[in-house]
Parts: structure tokens; sequence; C-alpha cells
């Protein structure tokens, strides 16, 4: 559906089933050069089991309007705004990777709005090399083949979204083209790793959250290794924070490459 | 994996969708032959069924076994994902039903395999699509052949067997240009010679059959979905694919472009076009295929090695007039493949004999080592007449259009000796030159 934010139109993908701000809501928020179908698995089940789903497509990316956040903190703003615009009172926030420092931040500024933290693949600093800064600049298809090695675990991924026969591989490639160049204006790639790489904020937004903290970290991760977030979870656990764990065997793509555990992890953490 | 660079071709023609059986520990790819999957729950049964979650419900729709296939076909493309068919015409069938219905309409190129030129000229007319056949290198004519109703643009990488090579960067262009897909029959090249996704296709298919298999043993087809096309955008300015782009009530009301940015063509392509036609592949079948590609490197190679000497050969025969193969300066794709082929235009392809019917007929019937059959890309050395046999059904205008004579020999070179091969073809021409 298309909710207006900040006067701009904003694709978010209900699960099939229609919005009803009555239910639990949940908002899944993708990362650098994806868009609301990375997680239609976890999004499509949870709408179809009693939760109200809102997988936004962030500004400018892909079906949605608007300028691409040039920060996390921008980016957060940006989700608040999508909670009003969308008379949702309260939600849990599921983000991934770059998404998953927007959710960190957008539920240190929500307090008691937000009722469950869910950050898959995350780390804290999320640094990216000037390396691949450079790619994503100056050839975004070599940096996107580059990250896409690097997000994976193996080659023969279990049946996942799209279902059986499907190149996950290849179909983030796919995706991460049509992202890019669905902005003629901004190069999202780029904007979102220099704001992944410029947040420096996390240690005091996960002591800020008034909520449960779940991370779904991938065991064999090259892009956000689990040993990268244990300063958050250590924080977490400092502040007083429910932390919990869940580290499925695989890379940084754990919605397609361990679609069931993944959403069994969140499933399970949303209903405790 | 996880590594630091792509995987390559021949890493991904052995390893692609396939690991060792987590219950058992085989290695090689098992075969599931079992029609449907047990569920773990009647929650998981609904999912499943929902598109919730992943997993395999009835091998007509899908099979652990093909999805191996499948994802190493897609690997193997630049895909993101595949189908495989109960054979290359299912798989052309499914593309066709998948985008379109009565009233639409295909630009096809002339120069297609027999069977294509029949569904689509004859079958496809008979529910409502027609087609407009336009020569490959025509490129004026692909644009003005294009109407508001216009689905889809078709042409193979070679045509069959003339070997005009489909210039696939500007056909596509045109295609972009206009809203529609381009479709590449990629069957006589494989992937190996050529990707046609890099240089602008949206989907491919393969007859399976053919140098994917590569054996002669089993039919079978494999249509690849790029994730280039944007369907959806394509729809909001043309109104052309409603399918994909607005909710279906034949499944759930899925608007298939929402539940995947990239991949709507598959999923219904899958859930529709499988589910309803049924024309789905068996597990065994995709098994003997993915036995197949695992040497497709090795085995396109040595028929390109030994496509290059019989060429050279015949070509110099005074008892042959005409050779068609791009390796040739009088051929009129040697640019264009020396540019979109650079491995070679395949080891299909045909020639002339100077002589009449009878010689013809001769030359055939004298060979030892090819053998005459209906099939091509086996790894044995085959030859038939095509306008006897494959192309029979098409008029005397058609045939030329595609590049083909009354005294058209075809040949798929396979992987024997080179000069085993030669010898043949000599004793052959010389039986064929003295029946005159």
């Amino acid at each position: 559906m298309i909710v207006t934010v900040n006067g701009t139109p904003t694709y978010c993908y209900t699960g099939g089933k229609p919005f009803d701000a009555a239910k639990p809501t949940v908002v899944f928020i993708h990362g650098v050069l994806n868009d609301h179908s990375v997680w239609i698995l976890q999004s499509r089940y949870l709408a179809h089991h009693g939760f109200n789903v809102l997988a936004v497509d962030l500004p400018g990316h892909c079906r949605s309007a608007g300028e691409a956040p040039s920060s996390v903190e921008q980016a957060a703003d940006f989700i608040a705004a999508l909670l009003d615009a969308a008379g949702v009172q309260r939600a849990a926030l599921v983000g991934h990777s770059w998404g998953s420092l927007i959710a960190l931040e957008a539920a240190a500024r929500l307090g008691e709005r937000v009722t469950q933290l869910v950050l898959v693949g995350t780390a804290f600093p999320m640094k990216v090399s000037q390396a691949l800064l450079d790619a994503a600049q100056n050839d975004p298809e070599a940096a996107m083949k580059m990250v896409n090695v690097f997000s994976r675990s193996t080659l023969a991924a279990p049946p996942s979204a799209l279902g059986p026969g499907t190149w996950v591989y290849g179909a983030s490639l796919a995706l991460g083209r049509r992202v890019l160049r669905s902005n003629q204006d901004a190069n999202v790639f780029h904007r979102g790793f220099l704001a992944c790489d410029r947040y420096t904020h996390g240690e005091e937004a996960i002591a800020q959250i008034a909520c449960p903290v779940l991370f779904v970290l991938g065991a064999q991760d090259q892009m956000t290794p689990p040993k990268a977030a244990q300063g958050l979870i250590a924080k977490a656990r400092a502040a007083g924070k429910t932390v919990q764990v869940a580290q499925p065997p695989v890379g940084h793509h754990q919605m397609t490459e361990t679609p069931d555990e993944t959403l069994f992890a969140i499933r399970d953490f949303l209903i405790r | 994996m996880p590594g630091y660079s792509d995987p390559g071709f021949d890493t991904l023609a052995l390893h692609a969708g396939a690991a060792p059986d987590p219950a058992t520990g085989a290695r090689a790819v098992p075969i599931h032959l079992s029609t449907s999957f047990v569920f773990e729950s009647s929650d998981h049964a609904a999912a499943l069924f929902n598109l919730e979650r992943a997993g395999h419900v009835y091998s007509r729709i899908s099979n652990p076994t093909n999805a191996v296939l499948e994802q190493r076909v897609a690997a193997l493309e630049g895909g993101i994902g595949a189908i495989a068919t109960a054979s290359g015409q299912a798989a052309l069938h499914l593309a066709v039903a998948t985008l379109m219905g009565a009233g639409s309409h295909i630009v096809a190129s002339t120069a297609l395999y027999g069977g294509s030129q029949n569904l689509l000229h004859y079958t496809m007319r008979r529910f409502g699509i027609e087609t407009t056949f336009v020569k490959p290198g025509d490129i004026d004519g692909w644009r003005a052949a294009i109407r508001p109703e216009t689905r889809l643009l078709f042409g193979e990488t070679v045509g069959n067997p003339g070997l005009d090579v489909l210039d696939i960067p500007t056909v596509s262009a045109i295609a972009h240009e206009a809203g529609v897909p381009l479709l590449v029959d990629s069957t006589l090249t494989s992937p190996w010679l050529i990707k046609p996704f890099d240089l602008g296709a949206d989907l491919v298919y393969h007859s399976a059959t053919k140098f994917l298999s590569g054996h002669g043993t089993v039919i079978g087809g494999v249509l690849v979905d790029g994730g280039s096309f944007d369907w959806a955008a394509s729809h909001a300015t043309s109104g052309r694919f409603a399918e994909l782009a607005q909710a279906y009530d034949g499944f759930h009301n899925m608007v298939f472009t929402e539940e995947s940015t990239v991949g709507a063509f598959l999923l219904r392509a899958r859930r529709e076009g499988l589910r309803d036609f049924g024309a789905c592949m068996s597990p065994h079948t995709a098994w003997l295929i993915l036995q197949g590609i695992e040497t497709l490197p090795l085995r396109m190679e040595r028929h390109m090695a030994n496509t290059r000497k019989v060429v050279e050969f015949l070509a110099g025969q005074p008892f042959v007039s005409r050779v068609g193969h791009p390796l040739l300066e009088s051929h009129p794709s040697h640019a264009l493949a020396n540019k979109l082929l650079p491995r070679g235009a395949g080891s299909v392809f045909s020639f002339d004999l100077k002589g009449n019917r009878e010689q013809g007929k001769k030359f055939i019937e004298t060979l030892k080592i090819f053998s005459h059959l209906a099939n091509v890309g086996d790894c044995r050395s085959l030859v038939i007449h095509p306008a006897s046999t494959t192309h029979f059904r098409m008029s005397d205008e058609a045939l030329a259009a595609g590049g083909i004579g009354q005294g058209t020999i075809r040949l798929s070179i396979g992987l024997e000796d080179a000069d085993d091969l030669i010898d043949d073809l000599k004793r052959a021409l010389k039986a064929a030159e003295k029946a005159a």
C-alpha cells in the first residue's frame, strides 16, 4: 500500500493482507541497495499469522518517492513519521544490515512506541572500507559483486523467496541493479554505505531503547561478522535490556539463506 | 564460498545449487523420485500453499532434484532462477503463456527451430496469439513489427540451422524502448558460448535435451529469468503486463510484482504455468541433465575445436558449394559472431552439396560415424536433411528465409576424434559425387 509520509508517497508491502492498525504491527526495514522484497517470506508469514506488516521501501528506493536518506538518523526520523502517517501507535521494528541501524536509532527515539527490536546482520560500528565506498561510487557493478560474494555463505541455498529453483546469488545482484536504477538522482548504494560508515550513535541508542532486543547474526557473515555485534550486545545487557541472540550458520543474507530459521527466531521473539 | 570473488563458470557447473546431502552425506545430487513431500503440520502446509514459507509440495510444481538443476542453469546464465520443463518446447510455451493471452502479439525471428516456428505460426494463432516473423538481421523490421498488443520479442542466439547470429544488444534495445522483453532460445550455444542476459536479453530458455544434457538421453527444457525486466514499470506506462502487475484471483489475489521486485515472471510461471499446464520435468531427467552440465565446459571446448577442423575441411571441398558457419568470412554473421560469440558460434551448422537430391541422400547414407537422426548437441556427431525432416512443414519461402535450401545438410559435430569425422565426411562426399 502507499502511505504518504512527509508529503511523499511511500510503498509498504503488507504481506498480502489489508493493513489493519488494530493488529500488532511489525515494520521491516531493508538494508543498502535492497527493498521490501528481501523480507517477503518473513513478512508474508507474519501477515497471515496475526500481525499487521509494513515492509517499507525506504525513500528514494524502488517504489517509494522522496530523497534517499543520507544518514541513519534521517532514516530513523522517517520511520517515526511512517508510523504516524500509518496511524500506528506501537510497533516492533525489524531491520537488516543498514536497516538494523535505522531500526536501532528509531527505537531509541521512539521509546515506548517500539514493542520489540530485531537486529538482523548488524554490527556497530558498521565501518565500510574506503575501497568499497569508492567502488560503490565509481563502479557500482563491481562493488555489487564484491558485496554479494561477501554476503553469501553457500552456492546451494535452500528453497527461499521465489521458491525452489531460485538462484539467490543472482537474485541479489538483480535486485541491487534494480534499486540502483530506480533512483536517477542519487547513488543510493554509496549513500547507504556512507550512512552506515558514519553512524556513531549505536551504543548510546541501544542504552536508550525501551524494549527487548533480538540479534540475528549469521555465523559465517563476512559483512557484519557476529564479533562485530558483541559491543552492542554487551552494552544492551549492561543497560539491563532483555537480550536474545540467534546465530544461524549462514552469511549476511539470513532471510534467504535460512528463511525458516530467521522467520522462527523473529516470530518466537515477537510472540513471547 | 565464502570467497573473495565471483565463482567461475566451471565451478558453478559443478557446485551451483548442490551441497552434500545433509541427511545422508551423498556428494552427488540425489534423485528425489517422490511425487509429494510431507508437511510438518497443518500450519506448514498452509504456509507452503500461500507462499509464506518456501519448500516442496508436489513435484509438478517443484522437486528438490529439479531445483538443483534450476539453480545451476540460472547460475550459469547469470539469472535469478529457472524452471525445469518437460521439453524445450514446453519452456517456450510456458514463457508465452505466462506473459499473454488471446489478442496478444509476438515479434519473432524467421530463423527459428521448425518446432518453434510451428508453435508460433500455427498453434498459438489458434489460441488468439499472433506472431509477426522478421529476419534476425532486419533491425528496422523488428522495430516496425511491434504493435500496442506486442508482449514479447523472440529469437535464437544463432538460428537453426543457418546460424544467423541474433544481434541481442540491438534487438533488446528495441524491445526495451517499446516496453517489452526479449526472450532468447540459447539451445545451440549454451551459456558456455554466450550469456544472453549480459547482452540485454530478459528471458532465456534451452532445450536441455541438447548441449546441457549432452548425451542424447533425455528430453527436457529450462526457462531462465534474468530478473532485469521491470514488469511493473512497463505495465504502468503501457498496460501490457496485467498478468504480473495486477492482483491475480487465480492465486490468492497475489500481485506478483509486489511479491518480488525482480522475480515476478518466475513466480507466475511456476505458480500458474506449471500448476495448470503441468509440463514439468521428471527428477530422473533433471539428474541426467545435471550430470551433463558438470562436464559442459569440457565438452563445449571439444565441440568447438572439432567444429573448427570440420568447417575448415568442408570449406576446401570442391563438391561443397557453401558452408554456413560464422567461422568463415563468407558467412553474413561472421563479424557479429566474432563480437558476441568469441568462443565460437556453436557446433551445429549446415552446408550445401553441389549435387541433386539423390546425391544428398547418398551422402547421408554413406556416413558411418555421423548418425542420421533428428537431434543436435549430442556427444556423438549427427547429420540430417532439414528440408525433409525438422523443417518439412515450412514453405519454400519460409525455408529460404531461414537460410535452408533443398540440398542443405545439417551437421552436429560431436566429441569424436576430428580426424575420424573428417575421414567419414570424405568418404561420403566421394560416394555422393559418384552417385551423379
